[in-house]
């Protein structure tokens, strides 16, 4: 296969000073405001320089510009105890700040990256793919400490790197040393009589500060981290699930986040709940609903490969809107003003058929053998959009089978003027399938090279408005229908003038299909009525030729390894002994197919249920079902949401493929190598897809009813206790002596004395008992009871508190 | 609570008087065991296993085979709240459980066809219904006993000729035979809910402490006290049936027949507390309770521990945790309950049993079998989880005093509430849960009236039971006096 390349060069040298200042200063200065004013200060103290030096020459510089007058002034009018403070403070504080300086001026020279893509990939539906693809890269934080250029400050404070605590811990000192001299400047010059007390104030300021910062920085150490914000739902039989935007970018409904802490495995759910709270503040969303531990789940092996300490979570009926967008666009450096991420115009993105942001974090700081920089910060948006082809330009706009033609302009109402002046690189790819042009072929009766020409672009099937500047083809061993060609766009040839607006117009009907992962995966419950189902996954061969003529051999011994992860709210209670397992519409012992099943099982509003599971499904298999009985839960009146009746969500189920990978084989070439999409495109990713979010009916209580429920149950219960103590507490033994005593009066009458008298509070007139005795002692025992009592409600007051 | 079964029974077996209706007892109860295995035979046990009447979280077959299946997958069975059973059940019960799948599905046009329908192995239901048969024998022998003891304490008061005038069947197998054709019980029984077994060691417990086989009891005791908390007052009138021996006429019958007329001094010679069986009792208890502690740790000890064990059974009986319905009233209460005084309301509702523990014990002393029945009436109208197993117990035993209670008020009344209430509950939460035209007040409605009549049946029985102690005394007073 060839590579052409026809403008290779891309101006990859970081732009002036000044045009940076002239340009977008406040840009520039966005990100580092965002997490922290600590920033902003110091920025101000610089003296009006946009781009911050690094920051141990300015410690040095601050060192040598205050201590000395300091020092000068202190010997001239101060007493012994406060140049002594003073020189204890600066022995404190200086050699570790010179060490820092010191090493940090070893390990400078690394520079932190942006770079901007957008892939645009016509789906065989009609529909047009855009996946926007922001990558920043921050060197490890040794080099210039909390502060960044471009990295999001939010987001680098996410992650901690354990090897540098102290060096995180001391990179604020600075900015710290710096208050704390500019105020003994102050003193010193007015020399107040309580000058002292503001020195020790000051050391106060700087202990405290240190420890409150300390604890700050700690707060989250994560390692790797994935949030996604999803509305729609991607169609893996249209829009292809083999591909890596299928595996990586297509998302589940609503919210997902999992994250790989480095901290040790007690401490996870504790880092995790600080860190739903952070990403809820920081993107307007409701991930902090993550943090209750019916929330999330910590897979252990079928999610992801990579043993760590992982917590995963889904919100699936999380509405994702443009206040979870803004956000999210302030981390670029250009945020939307200019770049490629400018074509983001609301309406149009939030008017298509799927929408997924996605933020995927990682660092390797911790490994220090690591080649790759720091923390690597990649934030994609993937959006599926129809674009409305205007039916002038088309002759045959009434055939239903017609490709519709697009524009940049016409799908996001906005052109590229120019790319983000910080980006290193900013590229736009067109990526269209190969089947399209072997069909090409078979109409037009092409000859067999035509491909790779520039003749075959800008002639047959269609039409791009402009010309790439470099064509790229994956890599085959063997010529399925997978493979893809990509054109590239160098964005940065294209100025306010002169936008860039790609084009891409159909001359002729053409049909293709994406690529599908080998099994199509779909999720359904089963049964009627409020009180149990049934969940069914149902695996279905995507195309029983494909599969067996792919990379697999067929023979008796080929396996299908299929990994379920599924994780259910507590409120659904499985039966995971109901597990049945059909294949080919027969049911199997489970034991056949099953290779390993890992169980935890939900409790009552504790945790959710989650279920692992690897399949081992021969490779002919054509269809094979999972059904998994459920009985459902009644909550309290308390934890349903406002809109009972309307059902829970259960989220996604992720099945993926261990022994697939979702690999584009491009032939390496420098601009691939340095282009961050294109190498995650090279990845080995296995084959991922999620199902579909199951919407489960629950029974409700009637609200309005608790008073009532209380009141009638507890008059039963009354009704019960008074009639059965009345029932043993009628003395007819008593009843008979009196009759027998030749008192003719009946039991009834006999008890309505007593309780007369009892009112009274006179004894009954009896005549073996005086009654002058017995009034003092009913008076001492109403005094007992009402002190008993007293005391039983002290103690239940006290106990209940 | 006569059913028309025994009231057919009676009237057939009037033939053999002499007899006391051996041969109609056993023709009965064999009956009994077939139409049982008739009922076993249809398939998906008439889908009574997943009746919310049948089955709570307590006495579920599924989620006792939930809980074996993790047990057998290397977990804890109380990993997760789905048991909360007793581990030697799951021990016993559980490879019983092994599901059989019928072959009837077709995965055609994306859709699975066919209704889910699992079985649990027929041997599971054969231990039930052996339970109920066992049960029935056991609760026929106690009534055999108190019968004569019974007889034998009225002969020495000589008023038998007054009561031996009842029907030819005596109490004990009128009792066996409620006991055995009880729809209750039978659906208990078929829709494989636990209850039967529970019941089989609450009525082992009575018949040793009414024979006076103290290890029996105690035995018992600790069995049932293991596996549904409850039982575990029966330690009262056990202690009382081994101490002052079964049912007899008020004490101080015997007493003022002794002394003549003047009747209000010195200790009687007849009724004396035995402490030594009492102790024998204490002793056997402990031993058995060390001894099923032993081998419910031995059973956990691989995966969970002792104390997870007591959490997620008492615990979860004590704490109502699970709050689907059933056919108390404790789960709309505490689903609909303000969170800040769910605490009290436990309180108040677990103490309400142990309130009337003392007084009852106090009026009934001379009457231990009646009062287990009292006790195991009310525990199961408070219950946290009730099911039908639990009238089906109390309504067995009431046989046991029918010639006791031949007076009693509103027997028929309670009759129709009863079939009224069972016939209504189903259909109420049908309309609830599938149907979905009913709400949730509907099915509660059954459920109080349900409480409300078996408050009645509690509160009458135990009036005319002392009644019938005022009648006796009233009798014994005028041939005194004659």
């Amino acid at each position: 296969m060839t590579i052409q390349i026809r403008k290779g060069k891309r101006a990859t040298e970081p732009q002036c000073l000044g045009s940076q200042r002239s340009l977008n200063s406040e840009d520039l200065l966005f990100p580092n405001q965002t997490g922290d004013s600590k920033a902003a200060v110091y920025f101000q103290l610089s003296n009006g320089r946009f781009r911050p030096p690094p920051a141990h020459r300015l410690i040095a510089h601050h060192i040598v510009d205050t201590i000395a007058p300091i020092f000068f002034r202190v010997s001239r009018t101060m007493w012994l105890p406060l140049r002594l403070t003073l020189l204890l403070l600066f022995l404190l504080l200086s050699p570790r700040a010179l060490l820092r300086s010191g090493s940090a001026a070893v390990v400078s020279g690394e520079e932190e990256e942006f770079h901007e893509e957008l892939l645009l990939k016509p789906l065989p539906d009609r529909k047009v793919l855009a996946h926007f693809h922001f990558h920043s890269i921050a060197p490890p934080s040794k080099s210039n400490g909390r502060h960044h250029h471009l990295f999001p400050k939010a987001i680098s404070q996410l992650v901690l790197f354990p090897s540098s605590v102290p060096f995180a811990m001391w990179s604020d000192l600075d900015l710290i040393l710096n208050f704390l001299f500019r105020l003994l400047n102050n003193c010193f010059s007015s020399s107040r009589k309580y000058d002292v007390f503001l020195i020790v104030f000051a050391l106060i300021g700087v202990i405290v500060g240190e420890f409150l910062s300390f604890g700050q920085v700690q707060k989250f150490r994560v390692k790797e981290m994935e949030l996604s914000f999803t509305q729609g739902r991607w169609n893996y039989e249209r829009w292809g699930g083999f591909d890596p935007i299928s595996s990586n970018n297509a998302k589940p409904p609503g919210v997902e986040l999992w994250a790989v802490f480095d901290v040790p495995e007690d401490q996870v759910d504790a880092y995790w709940k600080n860190l739903t709270n952070s990403l809820s503040g920081l993107f307007c969303a409701s991930i902090n609903f993550l943090e209750s531990s019916t929330m999330y789940s910590a897979p252990k092996w079928s999610f992801r490969i990579t043993p760590g300490r992982l917590r995963y979570g889904t919100l699936p009926r999380e509405a994702v809107c443009t206040e979870n967008l803004t956000p999210w666009l302030k981390l670029l450096p250009c945020r939307d003003k200019a770049g490629l991420a400018a074509l983001l115009d609301r309406p149009s993105i939030y008017k298509g058929f799927y929408h997924s942001q996605r933020l995927y974090l990682t660092s390797n700081a911790s490994v220090p053998a690591e080649t790759v920089s720091g923390i690597s910060l990649e934030q994609t948006l993937t959006v599926v959009l129809q674009p409305n082809s205007p039916s002038s330009s088309s002759i045959h706009s009434g055939e239903s089978n017609f490709q519709p033609s697009w524009s940049l302009s016409s799908i996001f109402g906005r052109k590229i003027s120019g790319k983000c002046v910080l980006a290193q690189s900013s590229i736009v790819y067109l990526q269209l399938e190969k089947s399209i042009f072997s069909e090409q072929k078979d109409n037009m009766d092409n000859g067999p090279n035509s491909l790779a020409s520039e003749g075959f672009a800008g002639g047959s099937g269609f039409e791009m408005s402009l010309d790439p500047d470099i064509v790229i083809e994956e890599e085959n061993q063997s010529q399925h229908k997978g493979s893809s060609v990509l054109y590239g766009f160098w964005v940065e040839k294209y100025n306010e003038s002169q936008p860039f607006d790609l084009g891409l117009k159909w001359k002729y009907p053409v049909f293709w299909s994406s690529r599908q992962a080998p099994l199509h995966a779909s999720r359904f419950l089963m049964g009627s009525g409020n009180e149990r189902g049934a969940i069914a996954i149902l695996f279905k061969s995507a195309n029983s030729a494909d599969s067996s003529s792919g990379s697999r051999h067929v023979s008796d011994g080929c396996e299908l390894q299929v990994d379920v992860f599924q994780v259910v709210p507590w409120y659904i209670k499985v039966y995971y002994h109901s597990l049945q397992i059909f294949v080919d519409d027969e049911a199997k012992p489970i034991g056949d197919f099953v290779h390993k099943i890992q169980v935890s099982p939900s409790k009552d509003k504790t945790s959710p249920g989650m279920m692992e599971m690897l399949l081992k499904l021969p490779c002919d298999v054509r269809s094979a079902a999972l059904t998994l009985e459920f009985d459902k839960g009644f909550l309290h009146i308390d934890e349903y949401p406002p809109d009972a009746n309307q059902g829970y969500d259960i989220p996604s189920a992720v099945i993926s493929f261990p022994s697939f990978h979702s690999v584009m084989h491009l032939l390496s070439n420098d601009s691939i190598r340095k282009s961050p999409l294109l190498s995650r495109f090279q990845e080995k990713n296995r084959v991922q897809s999620y199902t579909e979010v199951l919407l489960v009916p629950l029974t409700t209580p009637d609200f309005s009813m608790p008073y009532n429920v209380i009141t009638i149950t507890c008059t039963v219960f009354a009704l019960f206790f008074g009639s059965l103590l009345n029932v043993l507490r009628r003395r007819v033994g008593e009843e008979e002596r009196y009759l027998k005593a030749g008192k003719k009066k009946g039991w009834l009458r006999v008890l309505l004395s007593r309780l007369l008298a009892k009112l009274r509070g006179k004894p009954m007139e009896e005549p073996d008992q005086p009654s002058s005795e017995s009034a003092p002692l009913i008076g001492k025992k109403l005094v007992l009871k009402v002190i008993l009592v007293a005391v039983l409600a002290v103690a239940w007051q006290f106990y209940s508190t | 609570m006569a059913t028309a079964n025994t009231e057919e029974e009676k009237s057939k077996s009037e033939q053999q008087k002499n007899h006391g209706g051996g041969g109609g007892f056993t023709r009965w109860a064999v009956l009994a065991v077939i139409f049982r295995l008739i009922l076993i035979y249809f398939p998906g046990n008439l889908n009574l296993s997943s009746r919310p009447e049948v089955s709570t979280p307590l006495t579920s077959i599924r989620r006792l085979a939930e809980g074996y299946w993790l047990k057998q997958s290397s977990m804890s069975p109380y990993a997760g709240s789905m048991y909360h059973g007793s581990p030697l059940l799951l021990s016993v019960l559980g490879p019983l459980t092994v599901k059989r799948t019928i072959l009837t599905y077709s995965v055609a046009n994306a859709e699975l066809k066919g209704s889910l329908v699992t079985f649990y192995a027929v041997g599971c239901s054969l231990v039930f219904v052996l339970a109920d048969l066992i049960s029935g024998i056991l609760i026929r022998a106690t009534g055999w006993k108190l019968q004569m003891t019974y007889r034998k304490s009225l002969k020495s008061l000589n008023l038998l000729n007054k009561s031996t005038d009842s029907g030819g069947l005596s109490s004990g197998d009128i009792a066996a035979l409620v006991y055995l054709w009880n729809p209750f019980t039978i659906v208990a029984c078929v829709g494989l809910s636990t209850s039967p077994v529970e019941n089989l060691f609450t009525i082992l417990t009575l018949y040793g402490a009414a024979t006076g086989i103290a290890p029996l009891a105690a035995f018992g005791w600790v069995m049932a006290t293991h596996l549904s908390l409850y039982p575990a007052i029966l330690i009262i009138p056990v202690i009382l049936l081994l101490g002052y021996g079964p049912d007899a006429p008020p004490s101080k019958l015997f007493r003022s027949k002794e002394n003549g007329k003047v009747g209000d001094d010195t200790s009687s010679q007849d009724i004396i507390f035995s402490w030594g069986r009492v102790l024998h009792l204490l002793v056997w208890t402990s031993m058995w309770s060390v001894y099923v502690l032993v081998l419910c740790s031995i059973s956990v000890k691989q995966h969970s521990s002792l104390q997870e064990m007591f959490q997620r059974t008492y615990g979860f009986i004590l704490t109502v945790e699970d709050l689907s319905p059933n056919i108390g009233v404790l789960w709309y209460f505490f689903a609909e309950v303000f969170d800040f005084f769910r605490d009290f309301f436990l309180i108040v509702f677990h103490s309400n049993i142990l309130f009337m523990i003392l007084p009852l014990a106090i009026r009934l002393k001379h009457r231990p079998c009646f009062l287990a029945f009292v006790y195991i009436a009310i525990s199961s109208m408070l219950k946290s989880y009730p099911s039908v197993g639990d009238p089906a117990l109390y309504l067995g035993l009431l046989g046991l005093f029918l010639d006791e209670l031949a007076d009693m008020q509103f027997s028929f009344f309670l009759f129709c509430g009863y079939v009224g209430v069972s016939l209504l509950s189903p259909v109420m939460h049908n309309l609830w849960i599938w149907r979905g035209t009913g709400n949730a007040n509907f099915y509660y409605a059954t459920a109080m009236a349900y409480a409300c009549f078996q408050i009645v049946l509690v509160v009458e029985s135990v009036s005319s039971m002392l009644n019938h102690d005022r009648k006796l005394m009233k009798l014994s007073a005028s041939k005194l006096q004659k």
